[in-house]
């Protein structure tokens, strides 16, 4: 386990803090038509989520997957935000050079392996990255966030089962906001317990965890490491989050369908004000620092605009065709 | 070069062997791989030999089986992977085209995917609608992914050592007809490797080309043989690789012939002889001096009945048929 003293928990205070201005600052720069594209999947809300996991990882050793809603995870991995920006607006520096856009954010030395746009899509991916961690004994685990709209289609099935047959070390964390795109989760699931299908795969139950708070989220998916660690194979977990944007930028129909809950949820249970509260309980007198921290958060993402935006765009024959094929096997 | 004479299982049952003695981190998976010896006998004794950790038994799961393979790939494995019938496949048509074919453009080269995808092919043992197929055109559709598929014993040895060699994802389809065809193969300390994207000329002639693949190179050998009795010089070209494609020697062939015959065991329509035609026309109008003819199946389902069945098939009648219509 990571110690838990002052400095860790202010620098997973600066990376949910630095994702929300992130994230807003995205949604201001689609609203303006300085990001474009139709699909910009916003992470305002979940932060809690990816850092208090990110947490236990050992950075470059352990792996990451996630799916389209991945600014978030690039970001609390550490990934540069200047590349990330450049990457929102298609421009030459960002970090798929402009080819992948919002949803596939990617680092390799982070062994940060994408976010993907099939959902679902990415998790038998997380399957395999953990088959060569266990293949050749490296002690990696991988984490794999999972939408809960994934969990109802067939790469859970089948991606988790082989996990399960072959005792791969995966963790498996639902990101349950309550919403497949637009639709309620207890709409959608049969059960929507969604947790308790690990059982149906012989992967480690390891239940609800609320996602709003990062000390909870850090604990838990520690629990899931030292479980993978012990070789028994991966583990699941659900963590209860909400999303504060619709699915994505272009969905208008979300705040007002839902604005009664979404208030409650922006007021009683936001992952930066309640983990912002534990650090003052804990820490005397830390409400400076932190809003030193905000404010610091504030300058690299104004920073990171100017840094894309001062970016060409690729806009040659030769960008178009690069990489199709690795050229030189 | 031959010093052997085995089946087509046996000489890629060969080139897995040797490559996985050759890399550690060449590895095989797929439904009943492992106890089972390979349902078309190609793991035939690998378990024996690698053991668990590399002859890796999966569930009836081709999501999984696709979508692992692409992972394994990524983090730095050389996963091949089988699917027993390219049917099947089709399952895992996301984890090919949207993620093996993709990856690698997609993250701007950041990551390669080096797999290779097996899969049986084909038609004619009353499998019926669900069970055949050549359908290799429709996974050569998509760029970031190559695609080939032998027809013989010797080119399938070469072609699928190089496949395993290569750090792109590559489909290799298997006729299932020719499985247990002889035909000569080097020996086993020969470096013998195909490169990808290169065809061959079966059979050199001067009056008209016949461009085709996999089962068709045979029906078209025959008819070759057929008409050289009337005195009509055929030249075969056997394309290997319906991705990449090989151009240059399709045009070569096509300018030295002004004919050119296209069979495909596979389905008329948006296929491998369309895009061969067009290809064609649009860069040796000047050599062409008759209409292009295809020979491909008729464009129905495949029905069980054996009668039915034949008829909708291609064969060296037809490939006869189709050059006299030009000739």
């Amino acid at each position: 386990m990571a110690r838990l003293n002052k400095e860790t928990l202010l620098d997973w205070y600066r990376q949910m803090v630095l994702i929300r201005e992130f994230e807003e600052t995205c949604q201001q720069l689609y609203n303006e038509k300085r990001i474009t594209g139709v699909y910009l999947h916003l992470y305002s809300g979940h932060e809690a989520v990816g850092v208090g996991a990110i947490a236990n990882m050992e950075i470059g050793k352990d792996h990451i997957i996630t799916a389209y809603r991945d600014h978030g995870i690039a970001l609390a991995l550490g990934v540069d935000p200047n590349r990330v920006m450049a990457e929102m607006m298609g421009r030459v520096d960002g970090v798929s050079g402009g080819k992948g856009g919002s949803m596939h954010l990617a680092s390799l030395n982070h062994h940060f392996w994408g976010g993907y746009a099939i959902v679902g899509g990415h998790l038998p991916l997380a399957s395999g990255i953990a088959l060569e961690a266990k293949y050749n004994e490296t002690g990696a685990f991988v984490i794999c966030f999972v939408g809960d709209g994934a969990t109802n289609n067939g790469y859970f099935h089948e991606a988790v089962n082989i996990a399960g047959v072959w005792d791969l070390p995966v963790i498996w964390i639902i990101e349950n906001n309550g919403f497949g795109m637009g639709t309620e989760t207890s709409r959608a699931a049969g059960n929507p317990i969604l947790h308790e299908r690990a059982n149906s795969y012989g992967v480690k139950d390891l239940g609800r965890v609320d996602g709003q708070d990062v000390m909870a989220m850090y604990e838990k998916v520690n629990e899931a490491a030292q479980h993978v660690w012990s070789g028994g194979g991966s583990a699941m977990i659900e963590a209860i989050t909400y999303r504060y944007r619709g699915h994505g930028v272009s969905d208008k129909q979300y705040d007002t369908r839902f604005s009664e809950e979404l208030e409650e949820w922006k007021q009683n249970k936001d992952p930066i004000t309640v983990f912002r509260r534990q650090l003052e309980e804990k820490y005397k007198d830390i409400g400076s620092e932190l809003d030193d921290i905000e404010a610091a958060q504030r300058e690299i993402v104004a920073k990171s605009v100017e840094f894309a935006e001062n970016s060409p765009f690729p806009d040659t024959l030769e960008q178009l065709y690069a990489n199709v094929y690795v050229e030189e096997s | 070069m031959a010093s052997r004479n085995l089946p087509m299982r046996e000489a890629l049952r060969h080139a897995l062997l040797e490559e996985m003695h050759r890399d550690e981190s060449v590895f095989v998976m797929g439904e009943e791989v492992a106890y089972w010896q390979g349902t078309h006998r190609v793991t035939r004794g690998f378990l024996e030999e690698f053991g668990e950790k590399r002859v890796l038994d999966t569930p009836i799961s081709e999501m999984a089986i696709g979508g692992v393979a692409v992972g394994a790939a990524m983090a730095g494995l050389r996963p091949v992977a089988e699917f027993m019938t390219i049917n099947f496949a089709f399952l895992a048509l996301d984890a090919l085209v949207n993620h093996a074919a993709k990856i690698h453009y997609m993250f701007n080269g950041m990551f390669k995917v080096p797999l290779v995808f097996r899969a049986a092919t084909g038609w004619g043992d009353q499998a019926t609608a669900t069970h055949s197929h050549m359908p290799e055109p429709i996974f050569a559709h998509f760029p970031g992914m190559y695609v080939g598929t032998p027809s013989n014993s010797a080119d399938a040895y070469g072609m699928l050592k190089a496949s395993i060699r290569d750090d792109n994802p590559v489909l290799f389809t298997e006729s299932i007809g020719l499985y247990s065809k002889p035909g000569p193969m080097p020996d086993e300390d020969e470096d013998f490797i195909l490169p990808i994207g290169k065809g061959n000329i079966v059979r050199e002639g001067t009056d008209v080309s016949i461009f085709t693949y996999a089962r068709g190179v045979e029906w078209a050998t025959k008819a070759a043989r057929e008409l050289e009795q009337d005195g009509v010089s055929v030249e075969v070209v056997d394309l290997r690789w319906l991705r990449p494609l090989d151009t240059e020697l399709i045009f070569e062939s096509f300018k030295k012939t002004n004919r050119a015959v296209i069979v495909e065991e596979s389905l008329p329509m948006y296929s491998f002889g369309s895009e061969l035609a067009a290809q064609i026309q649009e860069n040796c109008f000047d050599y062409m001096d008759a209409p292009i003819k295809r020979v491909s199946a008729h464009d129905v389902p495949l029905p069980y009945s054996k009668y039915l069945e034949a008829m909708a098939l291609p064969d060296s009648d037809k490939v006869v048929a189709a050059v006299k219509e030009i000739i």
